[in-house]
């Protein structure tokens, strides 16, 4: 873990957590029938978004998935914002337009959440060929799931992306399922990266829920792609504690196994290493989570109070004038 | 004002383009040294070092990542080598091109031309020729063009690129080599302008693209028998100039609409249908279109022939009218 510092580790945390307590108060929402749509949640991947962005700056772009909300927070995305969108309020990111598998912010760099397995891979090629035709420094990051490795889009956006030498990283969050598909079912190699051999570029998989070691992997491959070396891909092995969507009890997966990836929660083991380096004391700890749940709770009473947005317009922004 | 091929004319507007705006760059199959398939790019790969691209055969990612890179601030003009290949990277356009700035509440714009061949009567069978606009006017948030001369072609791949939407700009592949008087420098025509290619009193035929040279045939044809028709080049098909044909229905009471694409759930049936809708007491007969037939396009010329409408087809269609 290298030169991670304690400022760093801490500042890890809080995003994780507060991708974790986003999430649940969603769910709780869900169940409680308060929130329209899908909602499908991050729990348990929160290293995998919060160490590959703390490298990033607003003028990075990602491309994210239907399961976007922790992207969109560790890219700095406003938690009263994203959850005014998931109640389709005119304040939420998207005015209402869009929901939770849409959330986006051009402006910080966001090109948003994706209703379409895969559809954010060449997406984010296309914004790192901006960056590298602009000669503006800057790099994208595609985040996807081990399922979207199978599409088209994946190949096509690989390819590419290694023919022209562009500034992007491509991001597969293996959390093992595809809905019920298990990836032994899905594909016939354990290691998603090994898929980049095939466009001759870096391929490395590495402990999803390890926040340090998604830092350090990212850190190289984004400093890489900025120094115009190229695409990489970076799997990350991990799981998600819920089903594929609320609603979803996730029946298909081993009970055994989900219980053993539940104790190497992501954040029980930044907890862990926390208090082991001596970083952070329980009481510490605790502060930040009450602290966290106080702005978690701050913007569902601000989505709650918020209107809705207003039929008469419905039909602005179709086009761009 | 210079002699130009419909081929010319398009690149000349990418050209005008591009010297005007360092953020618009080419990218797809073959376009680059090579020139693109039809030769539409021809020159332009050295003329503007580093902004002509060839692509893999990759048309999801070619139009993938043109949505990445117009969000991101440039404006791609993308050529997919014939419209029938389309079929391979519908989602990029309909799901993310399409609706990125309304999804997002308005706060992304996606400036990108997708320039692309359509049309038969080349031999070319089913998977080569077919013309397949109604795809893309039936997804609002994409604007479809489709000109019929040299000079609307230059005219109209400038207010493509120049707009903040994804346009699809339709080129038909009877028209390349066709050659016309196209005025040099900066020239633009305002999308959803039609134009009316032959004015006339009693009967209107609506067309577009390679169809609004069969109309113009029938017209004359039909101007020695006494019958006087008016044909409207629509030109752009979203937006669409309804006032124009509107207008010219109220002119001549009659209206025929050539379409060159399959007859079900064709262009020429939304035409019928706002002319039904918001002019109904101007017609005097009923309307009638001018289609291909519900098949895939045949191999065979004579076959095609038959697939194809003609100037003949309008010729009756006009007289079946009185
Ligand atoms: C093109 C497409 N096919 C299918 C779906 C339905 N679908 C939504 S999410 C999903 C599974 C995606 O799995 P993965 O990419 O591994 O991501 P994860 O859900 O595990 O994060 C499927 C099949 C879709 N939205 N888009």
């Amino acid at each position: 873990m290298g030169d991670v510092t304690k400022e760093q580790l801490l500042d890890f945390y809080k995003t994780m957590l507060t991708i974790r307590k986003f999430e649940d108060k969603a769910a709780e929402l869900f169940a409680a029938g308060r929130l329209p749509g899908f909602v499908h949640l991050y729990s348990g991947e929160e290293a995998v978004a919060t160490g590959v962005c703390a490298s990033l700056t607003n003028k990075d772009y990602i491309t994210s998935t239907h399961r976007g909300h922790g992207h969109l927070i560790a890219k700095g995305g406003q938690v009263d914002k994203m959850m005014a969108e998931l109640f389709a309020k005119v304040t939420g990111y998207c005015k209402g337009r869009g929901g939770s598998m849409h959330i986006a912010d051009v402006d910080l760099g966001i090109l948003g959440a994706n209703g379409i397995v895969g559809a954010g891979q060449p997406i984010a090629v296309g914004a790192a060929f901006a960056n590298q035709y602009l000669k503006n420094d800057a790099v994208s990051v595609c985040f996807f799931g081990d399922a979207a490795s199978n599409r088209g889009t994946f190949h096509e956006a690989l390819n590419l992306a290694s023919v022209w030498k562009l500034p992007v990283i491509f991001v597969c969050e293996n959390n093992r399922f595809g809905i019920s598909m298990n990836q032994k079912d899905h594909m016939n190699i354990v290691d998603v990266s090994q898929r980049a051999i095939s466009y001759g570029i870096p391929g490395v998989t590495i402990d999803g829920n390890d926040v340090a070691a998604v830092y350090e992997t990212a850190k190289d491959a984004i400093s890489r792609a900025r120094k115009g070396e190229g695409p990489s891909l970076i799997e990350c092995k991990t799981w998600r504690h819920y089903g594929h969507f609320q609603g979803d009890a996730g029946l298909y997966k081993d009970a055994q196994e989900q219980e053993e990836w539940l104790k190497k929660d992501p954040i029980l083991k930044l907890e862990e290493k926390l208090k082991v380096l001596k970083f952070a004391k329980d009481t510490e700890l605790k502060e930040i989570q009450q602290q966290i749940q106080g702005q978690i709770d701050a913007a569902v009473e601000f989505a709650e109070n918020s209107p809705e947005p207003s039929p008469e317009d419905v039909l602005a922004d179709v086009y761009a004038p | 004002m210079k002699k130009m091929t419909y081929a010319e004319a398009i690149r000349d507007g990418m050209r005008v383009e591009m010297q005007r705006d360092a953020n618009v760059y080419i990218a797809g199959e073959d376009v680059g040294k090579f020139g693109g398939c039809f030769g539409v790019t021809a020159g332009l790969f050295d003329e503007f070092p580093g902004r002509v691209l060839d692509t893999p055969i990759s048309e999801t990612a070619i139009v993938g990542h043109a949505v990445g890179a117009a969000a991101a601030g440039l404006r791609p003009v993308v050529e997919i080598m014939f419209i029938d290949f389309m079929g391979v990277c519908m989602d990029e356009l309909f799901n993310q091109a399409a609706k990125m700035r309304y999804m997002f509440g308005g706060k992304a714009k996606v400036p990108m031309v997708v320039r692309t061949p359509c049309g038969g009567g080349m031999t070319a069978s089913a998977q080569h020729s077919q013309c397949i606009e109604a795809w893309f006017t039936h997804i609002p948030g994409i604007k479809t063009i489709m000109p019929s001369t040299p000079a609307d072609a230059k005219g109209l791949m400038a207010a493509a690129i120049r707009d903040d939407n994804p346009v699809m700009y339709i080129e038909h592949k009877q028209l390349l080599a066709m050659s016309g008087e196209v005025p040099e420098g900066e020239y633009v025509i305002p999308l959803g302008k039609a134009d009316i290619k032959r004015a006339g009193s009693d009967v209107t035929i609506v067309a577009w693209s390679w169809m609004v040279h069969k109309a113009l045939a029938a017209a004359e044809q039909l101007a020695k028998e006494g019958i006087s028709a008016e044909v409207v080049d629509l030109r752009t098909l979203v937006p669409l100039d309804k006032e124009c044909i509107l207008q010219s229905v109220a002119k001549t009471n009659r209206l025929v609409v050539v379409n060159e694409a399959v007859r079900t759930s064709g262009f020429a049936g939304e035409i019928a249908a706002i002319v039904v809708e918001e002019g109904f007491d101007l017609l005097d007969a009923p309307i009638v279109r001018v289609t291909a037939l519900d098949i895939p396009v045949p191999f065979n010329a004579k076959l095609e022939a038959v697939y194809l409408p003609n100037e003949t087809k309008i010729i009756a269609a006009v007289k079946s009218l009185f």
